[in-house]
């Protein structure tokens, strides 16, 4: 069970930000190219350096170790990187349960890294993600690789897990019928801000 | 010793070779004659002029004057591992590292070989500390650039692994494991190689000089294999340290990947 609260959060190119996100709830960001929205995940999860408050449930960032934040507040990037042969490999615990709601087999645990194609990647690296436990999810087009069957799979996926671990997600999408799918709210960003879309 | 003095005219006539070879590259149009004949020459200037100085410091024997050219050389070795890295440290890090690095190596196994191996008196005896240093000093610097080189590169190439494992909650340590471990390795090769190598396919300088000079050959034997353990011992240390530091270096407080601490890509 995860919230996240931004206060006066500065990530670059954008102006200071006060944001809530309840636990279980899903709230889309969408924006032109280059405007900071990938930036803005990155500096959520630490990755980059930025000012301002940012908190999970309702405990600041500074109190928490920089991997202990990081294993909490998962971040999927649109391009997923794997630094061993097989997928298994990069796996603490892999749950295979999360194979099967993605239909992917058992055996992708035996594949190898070099062999997958984009959409396998993309999505084995959200079933690793989820496979740390993450209390809040921040999702780069989670599903840009993914053709429209494995994309209702992975929206399903993301909508079932947050129900049953009250995750809190904020998902970068530039799709306007995902973004209506999935989330409570959504914003645009906009010459720098952000601004409701209703 | 019965050492046979070299005149002008006998390095007159090794000159003469390079400049032969100049003109073989002009003709073949190689296009490297001046780049030859120009390396030549800092040969020729800066070994005389080292010779005029160590002569000068034979004679006055300050620690004050050896430590400054001491100093002078690590300068001038950590400024070469600068200039050998294709995406260096920004700011003073990028001289600092490799510096640093052998400083704390170079400089410390010398000083332990002259003090306990080899017991000159004083221990800063310019004969036994100049040469012994700069053969160090020469050495490490290669590992270190080696090393140093391959670290950016590879964190560079593979920011996305090191951040794939960063979001899953892994250290600092733990993320950049396997390119530290592989930087370090290839710092060292170079000296595993002239080891496995020493006396059956090369003759070492320092041996070869020795017994040019009069040695008889199984105590330049003894010296030799004396260096080359320190220098890999040294060559260790100093590519250890300065991976070590390099890849702390790559990242913050936040353990953050920061290659923004990297400059430009250089040819």
């Amino acid at each position: 069970m995860g919230s996240l609260t931004l206060k006066q959060f500065r990530a670059p190119l954008l102006e200071p930000i006060d944001l809530h996100l309840q636990a279980g709830e899903c709230q889309t960001l969408s924006g032109p190219s280059g405007s900071g929205k990938t930036r803005l995940l990155r500096a959520l999860a630490d990755l980059d350096p930025c000012a301002g408050e940012v908190s999970l449930n309702d405990q600041e960032r500074s109190t928490f170790s920089a991997p202990q934040w990081r294993s909490k507040v998962g971040l999927l990037l649109a391009e997923s990187g794997w630094w061993l042969e097989r997928v298994g490999d990069h796996f603490k615990q892999p749950q295979t349960e999360l194979f099967e709601q993605l239909e992917l087999p058992k055996e992708a645990i035996n594949w190898e890294v070099s062999r997958l194609s984009s959409g396998e990647r993309q999505r084995l690296s959200l079933i690793r993600l989820l496979s740390n436990q993450p209390q809040v999810l921040l999702l780069d087009e989670a599903t840009a690789n993914l053709d429209q069957a494995n994309t209702a799979k992975v929206e399903a996926l993301i909508a079932d897990w947050r129900e049953r671990h009250q995750v809190a997600v904020l998902w970068v999408t530039h799709d306007p019928q995902q973004r209506k799918r999935v989330s409570e709210r959504s914003w645009l960003i906009e010459s720098g801000r952000l601004r409701e879309v209703s | 010793m019965n050492l046979i003095l070299l005149t002008p005219l006998d390095l007159a006539i090794a000159a003469t070779l390079v400049v032969a070879l100049a003109l073989i590259s002009l003709r073949l149009s190689l296009g490297i004659e001046g780049k030859l004949l120009i390396a030549a020459l800092r040969t020729v200037i800066q070994l005389s002029l080292l010779g005029l100085v160590l002569k000068f410091l034979f004679v006055q024997s300050h620690p004050l004057l050896i430590s400054a050219l001491a100093m002078f050389m690590l300068f001038v070795a950590g400024y070469e591992v600068m200039a050998r890295q294709q995406r260096r440290f920004s700011g003073i890090w990028g001289f600092g590292v490799g510096t640093l690095s052998m400083f704390i190596s170079s400089f410390s196994v010398t000083i332990l070989a002259l003090t306990v191996i080899i017991q000159a008196e004083p221990w800063y005896s310019v004969q036994y500390l100049i040469p012994l240093l700069g053969m160090m000093l020469g050495n490490t610097m290669s590992g270190i650039a080696i090393a140093l080189d391959n670290l950016t590169q590879h964190a560079w190439q593979r920011r996305q692994e090191i951040e794939a494992r960063l979001i899953l909650g892994h250290t600092w340590d733990q993320s950049i494991r396997e390119i530290r471990r592989n930087a370090l390795r290839s710092g060292l090769i170079p000296i595993i190689n002239a080891m496995a190598a020493a006396g059956i396919v090369s003759l070492p300088g320092m041996m070869t000089g020795q017994i040019l000079a009069g040695a008889p050959p199984m105590e330049a034997s003894k010296y030799q294999i004396l260096i080359m353990l320190l220098i890999a011992a040294g060559t260790g240390f100093g590519a250890t340290a300065a991976v070590w530091i390099g890849a702390k270096r790559l990242f913050d407080d936040r353990e953050r990947l920061r290659l923004d601490r990297l400059g430009k890509k250089r040819a």
